[in-house]
């Protein structure tokens, strides 16, 4: 099974999702560098954290133009599971393939914290083998982590169960007082209609270890390759 | 020719950049600033003769230079 984490001009935290998926049995990660047009080959698709082109004019407002960007938005139409972490997800709001908007943290601060998050849709292709309500722990770092939709598409998000994940207090409470950035509804990450194309603020990369504070992270990875296993063996 | 592009974020987007701005405002002595919003302004130099120039500088601004979801945009020329 081969994982394709894209490189922008930029990105910081490739390195951090090539090892966290090369840490799992029978995957491997491979860098692929955003002048590439194809994806062919790979069984999932990474867009990593970072500052693409500088976060200039908006955070990955560039990088949605990246030629590989139309091979990713090709593939996730296909089916293929598609993860974006960090800036990945600005990515991949601004693109269009998840609902949205990430915009300037409400307390203007650049936020650098280890967050707890509440499972809310433990059925999605990135959440298998993790239980309605269970608590993820894992680092966030950024300053443009606010999330926003209109209230047509907050409705819809909640109606259609793609909200996956929500900041939580410590005892799994959704509170203003645990919402890092000022995210609507304490969204921490969310999935598309179809639920193989998923964005979160958190860093899963960045949380593969325990002595690296959590490995909580690595659920998620774990769950794309279950999902993609289960998919295998239907088609066989 | 030069075309100017302003891009603001739309009403029922927090701007607490704006917010932060309005305080300070308050604090050198405007109590009468009730709010300000900071959006983002662009010159742009283009060859004015370029066939469905309006049409492309719109496409422009609604593809790059605003996010629709999140931002309005105005072309003055």
């Amino acid at each position: 099974m081969k994982f394709a984490v894209i490189q922008f001009p930029g990105s910081n935290c490739d390195q951090d999702c090539l090892a966290a998926v090369n840490g799992m049995d029978g995957v491997t990660a491979e860098y692929v560098w955003h002048k590439k047009t194809s994806l062919d080959g790979y069984d999932a698709i990474v867009l990593p954290g970072g500052f693409s082109y500088g976060d200039y004019l908006r955070c990955g407002a560039i990088a949605r133009f990246s030629p590989i960007m139309a091979s990713v938005v090709e593939q996730a139409r296909a089916g293929k599971l598609v993860i974006g972490t960090c800036n990945g997800f600005q990515v991949l709001c601004e693109i269009g393939l998840l609902p949205g908007a990430l915009v300037r943290n409400r307390g203007l601060h650049f936020v650098c914290d280890l967050v707890t998050m509440r499972v809310e849709v433990p059925d999605s292709a990135f959440t298998h083998g993790c239980a309605q309500g269970s608590l993820l722990r894992m680092p966030i770092a950024h300053g443009e982590g606010c999330y926003f939709a209109d209230d047509a598409t907050l409705r819809e998000l909640n109606e259609r169960h793609q909200v996956i994940l929500r900041y939580a207090t410590p005892d799994g409470r959704i509170d203003p007082a645990a919402n890092p950035n000022g995210s609507i509804e304490n969204i921490a990450g969310i999935g598309n209609r179809e639920g193989n194309v998923f964005g979160l603020m958190p860093h899963p990369d960045r949380a593969c270890e325990e002595r690296l504070g959590s490995a909580d992270g690595l659920k998620i990875f774990q769950s794309m390759v279950e999902t993609i296993e289960a998919a295998r063996r239907q088609a066989a | 020719m030069k075309v100017k592009v302003v891009v603001t974020p739309k009403a029922a987007v927090l701007d607490p950049q704006g917010a932060a701005v309005r305080d300070a405002m308050k604090h050198l002595g405007m109590p009468e600033v009730e709010s300000v919003r900071i959006g983002k302004y662009l010159e742009i130099e283009v060859d004015d003769k370029t066939p469905n120039l309006d049409a492309r500088l719109n496409d422009l601004c609604r593809d790059l230079l605003s996010n629709p979801v999140i931002e309005d945009y105005q072309v003055v020329k």
